[in-house]
């Protein structure tokens, strides 16, 4: 059954309205948020990162990931879930954003990885409409494991709309 | 039953290859007269999309490139001249084959409907006979003297039929063949008799040795050939098979093929590039039988030039090794060179070779320093300074390896030369000009990207010339220059750029039109005081791309900043000088490759940049006496009687940390478009070669930044877009001259 999944993921990068999905989930302050794990390319130690001028503080700049050129986000200054401290746990989850640019690669600096949970579409709760600084486009749905609450985040909508729009109306330059 | 489909894409290929051989062998028949190998070129390039085409079921093709090969056989044989009406048809005939490859490739076999068309007009042609041999032979014959070793063989007929003579009679060409063997053709084991004899299965066949080489019985070597062969061949056999004989002996011998006619032999034998000079008299003349054949029904109206002519050319024609006549030879190379251009590169297996050693020396460095990092448990002052040793000779090695990889990316630039032959005659007609395209320098190499993003502005600055520069013939006339204008290309190496260069000797620019459109467009101002450079380098502005420019100034207007983008897009720059009634020179400079690039570590705060070492003037330490600040605000240093603005990178860039105190830091002087600005640094650190990353393809744009590179410690340095940070630059001063009008900054 998860390699069926797998496999039709694979293809339509959506989870489709009756088929499961396995998510990779990360810390940030107390809750968690999940990304769709193919996704995910890799997870490193957190490592300093060389400031992009004139962008907004929650780009940590770009690093160098085997000769490509990376740019780092911190996702919680992002969602402004208070400041980061970088400490042994802190990762970088490399994730591959597609949009109207191709296929790009980008990093989220998360306070550490959790867990991988197969999630049940039927399972899926859509993101209530809230204000503030996570916008619920950017929320592919709401999950309950044990007791706890995850946010799946839409990676490409985070990226493309949240992030991009961002930097454009910040922009100086 | 073998699925075919997946050789489709090598079938298409092969396709664009040929036609790419066709068109260029066809143009230069056009430019050059015809030469045999030429032809053949041509044929073959033909013959094989043909039989591809038929094996793949792509009827349509192979039957248009039937009667195109009927025609260019024609063409090949002599029996139809080489003129221009047939030389157009062909090249129109390519660019139809082309569009139907294309077509194929989009999977519509359909013919297009102008195949129809040409079918019909190259049928017509074909019906009009070889009498179009006939009809224009003297113009024909001495215009583009000849085709193939078989060029003349009814005109050789007729003249020979009157001298008949029997041995050789049913023949209907005859061929002179001087064969002179060097000393060590026996030990080869080649044997001259083997080859008379396949000789004598073509036709018929007349050997005469020459015995005057021999010596003295007493200092023979009987492992020397000292003997050489006057042949003559009668019969019907083309060149090709001829030469098919001879292969083995290519390289060990003098040998020459000549057509010929009885009554011409004291020509023939000047003519003969490569008769040595004991050699006896060519058998026409002597009392061999003359050479004779029935003829075949020819037109007894051509004229005896016209045959000498062909001889004339086709004795240059030598099937051994000895290099044609120049021209001949440039010809091969670029049609050599033209062979292909797609996403595979051919490289020379000399610099995949180096490549490999220069990989092998690096493997032992790396074992040798592995090695020594094993035996630094025990440091000791030997140990570290072998490994110093090592890590110099690893740093040697790494930069040849570098460099010979970048090689591999080099290609002759006649790869974006080549189209050009064909525009030029193509517009040179439909404008009704005459002009010659020069291109010099078609060997210099250039990094593939940069060639492939050559291509277009190349075509937009010739077409410019061809358009607006060159003036018609009568003009010319009228203004005492040659009714043809000279356009030339030129391509060479000059420091780590290489230049590239439009120029033609046409009408010029008109600076007085330039200047007024500048004014009218609020360029300039008219009071400026500019130099003629400074206005004609005006054209490259994006106002003046618009389409009445183009009536309205001498032209030169379409797409100029077009040019000037693609060309800064590769780093490089576009300039462009002119003399009226002169001409106009368009000079390109480009970097030698995009690979790889030098650039200036400096450092602002704890911030590491790279300015590219191209775009940096100087570096000076700064005397507080030469600063000066206008309105409180824009910093200027007086460097040597000119004012510099002042960038401070750290407000630029947001740099926390950064020096203030101005003499406390660095001012690195960069230049773009022949504007300055001085970058205030903290510090300047090492230079290092720099392997530009784009930012784009993970993030994006980032003003005042044109991409990122990995400096040795493996983090990421972001490197400084001086044309950008330039505009910025200009952009703030014009803010602040519209609050303080007039504010002239150099």
């Amino acid at each position: 059954m998860t390699s069926e999944s797998t496999q039709v993921s694979r293809e339509n990068d959506f989870i489709p309205a009756d088929e499961d999905g396995q998510f990779l989930t990360f810390i940030l302050g107390n809750e968690e948020y999940g990304v769709d794990i193919l996704r995910v390319q890799e997870i490193k130690g957190w490592d300093k990162a060389t400031p992009i001028p004139n962008t907004p503080d929650y780009i940590k700049g770009v690093i160098n990931l085997r000769g490509t050129v990376v740019p780092i986000i911190d996702l919680r200054s992002c969602f402004n879930i208070g400041p980061t401290e970088y400490g042994k746990t802190t990762v970088i989850v490399v994730v591959k954003v597609l949009g109207a640019k191709g296929e790009r690669t980008m990093g989220f600096v998360v306070d550490g990885v959790s867990d991988v949970y197969t999630v049940e579409k039927s399972k899926l709760k859509p993101a209530p409409d809230f204000g503030g600084n996570v916008s619920s486009d950017f929320i592919r749905g709401l999950v309950t494991v044990d007791e706890k609450m995850v946010i799946l985040l839409d990676v490409d909508q985070l990226v493309n709309r949240g992030i991009e729009q961002a930097i454009e109306a910040g922009s100086v330059h | 039953m073998i699925d075919l489909s997946e050789f489709h894409d090598v079938f298409f290929e092969e396709c664009f290859e040929g036609l790419d051989i066709m068109e260029s062998g066809l143009l230069n028949l056009d430019g050059n007269g015809a030469d045999s190998e030429q032809i053949n070129d041509i044929f073959r390039a033909a013959h094989s999309i043909k039989g591809a085409a038929a094996t793949f079921g792509f009827d349509a093709m192979s039957g248009f490139s039937h009667i195109m090969e009927t025609l260019l056989d024609e063409m090949r044989d002599g029996r139809r001249a080489v003129e221009r009406r047939g030389l157009d048809l062909l090249l129109e005939s390519v660019d139809c084959l082309r569009e139907m490859v294309n077509s194929t490739k989009a999977g519509d076999t359909t013919p297009p409907p102008v195949v129809a068309d040409l079918t019909g007009r190259i049928q017509q042609m074909l019906a009009a006979g070889p009498g179009a041999v006939a009809a224009a032979p003297a113009k024909s014959a001495t215009a583009e003297p000849e085709q193939d070793g078989a060029p003349a063989e009814e005109v050789v007929a007729a003249e020979s039929a009157e001298k008949s003579a029997d041995s050789v009679a049913g023949s209907r060409n005859l061929w002179r063949i001087m064969f002179v063997p060097f000393e060590g053709l026996l030990k080869t084991g080649n044997e001259p008799a083997r080859i008379f004899r396949e000789l004598a299965q073509l036709g018929i066949l007349e050997v005469k040795a020459d015995t005057s080489c021999i010596p003295a019985l007493d200092v023979i070597d009987p492992e020397v050939c000292y003997l050489s062969w006057n042949l003559t061949l009668g019969g019907d056999m083309t060149r090709g098979q001829i030469e098919d004989v001879f292969d083995w002996v290519t390289g060990q011998c003098e040998l020459s093929i000549d057509l010929i006619s009885g009554e011409l032999p004291t020509q023939k034998a000047a003519a003969s590039l490569s008769v040595v000079e004991s050699v006896e008299p060519p058998v026409a003349a002597t009392d061999q039988p003359a050479p004779a054949a029935a003829a075949v029904a020819a037109p007894a109206s051509v004229k005896e030039e016209s045959t000498v002519s062909e001889q004339t050319e086709s004795s240059k024609n030598q099937t051994n090794a000895e290099p044609a006549a120049e021209a001949a030879d440039g010809r091969a190379a670029a049609s050599t060179a033209a062979a292909k251009d797609n996403g595979s590169i051919r490289v020379g297996i000399d610099k995949v070779d180096a490549l490999i050693n220069m990989v092998g020396e690096l493997v032992i460095t790396q074992s040798m320093l592995s090695q020594i990092g094993e035996d630094l448990s025990r440091v000791d002052s030997i140990g570290l300074e072998r490994l110093r040793d090592g890590l110099i000779q690893l740093e040697r090695n790494t930069r040849e390896l570098q460099e010979t990889v970048l090689q591999i990316r080099m290609l002759p630039i006649s790869f974006a030369f080549n189209r050009f032959p064909r525009l030029v005659r193509d517009l040179s007609n439909k404008l009704g000009k005459r002009i010659e395209l020069k291109l010099t320098g078609e060997q210099t190499e250039v990094d593939k990207t940069v060639l492939e993003k050559l291509g277009d502005p190349l075509v937009h600055l010739v077409r410019n010339s061809m358009d607006h520069g060159l003036e018609s013939p009568e003009v010319r006339r009228a203004s005492g220059k040659s009714e043809v204008g000279v356009l030339e290309l030129s391509a060479r190496h000059e420091g780590g750029d290489i230049v590239i260069e439009v120029i033609d000797d046409g009408a010029g620019l008109n600076r007085e039109r330039i200047l007024q459109k500048a004014v009218s467009k609020g360029l300039v101002s008219a009071n400026d005081d500019l130099s003629d450079e400074r206005i004609y380098n005006l054209i490259f502005q994006p106002g003046f791309s618009t389409a009445e420019v183009v009536s309205d100034v001498s032209g030169r207007g379409v797409g100029m900043d077009v040019v000037r983008r693609n060309i800064r897009d590769l780093g490089g720059n576009v300039t462009i000088t002119s003399e009226a009634g002169q001409g106009s020179r368009v000079t390109i400079r480009l970097p030698l490759t995009l690979a790889i690039l030098d650039g200036q570590l400096v450092r602002v705060g704890e911030q590491v940049y790279i300015i590219l070492l191209v775009s940096i003037v100087e570096s000076i330490q700064i005397t507080a006496a030469n600063m000066g600040q206008i309105a409180g605000r824009s910093e200027l240093y007086r460097l040597r009687e000119q004012y510099i603005p002042v960038v401070r990178l750290s407000e630029l860039f947001g740099v926390p940390h950064a020096v203030t105190d101005l003499q406390a830091g660095l001012l690195v002087v960069v230049e773009s478009e022949g504007r300055r600005v001085g970058l205030f640094v903290d510090d300047l650190m090492g230079q290092q070669q720099v392997v530009i990353k784009s930012l784009e393809t993970n993030f994006r744009h980032v003003g005042g930044i044109s991409g990122a590179t990995i400096l040795g410690d493996g983090t990421v340095a972001l490197i400084l877009d001086v044309a950008g940070i330039l505009n910025e630059c200009a952009r703030a001063q014009e803010s602040k001259d519209r609050e303080f009008p007039r504010l002239a900054v150099a």
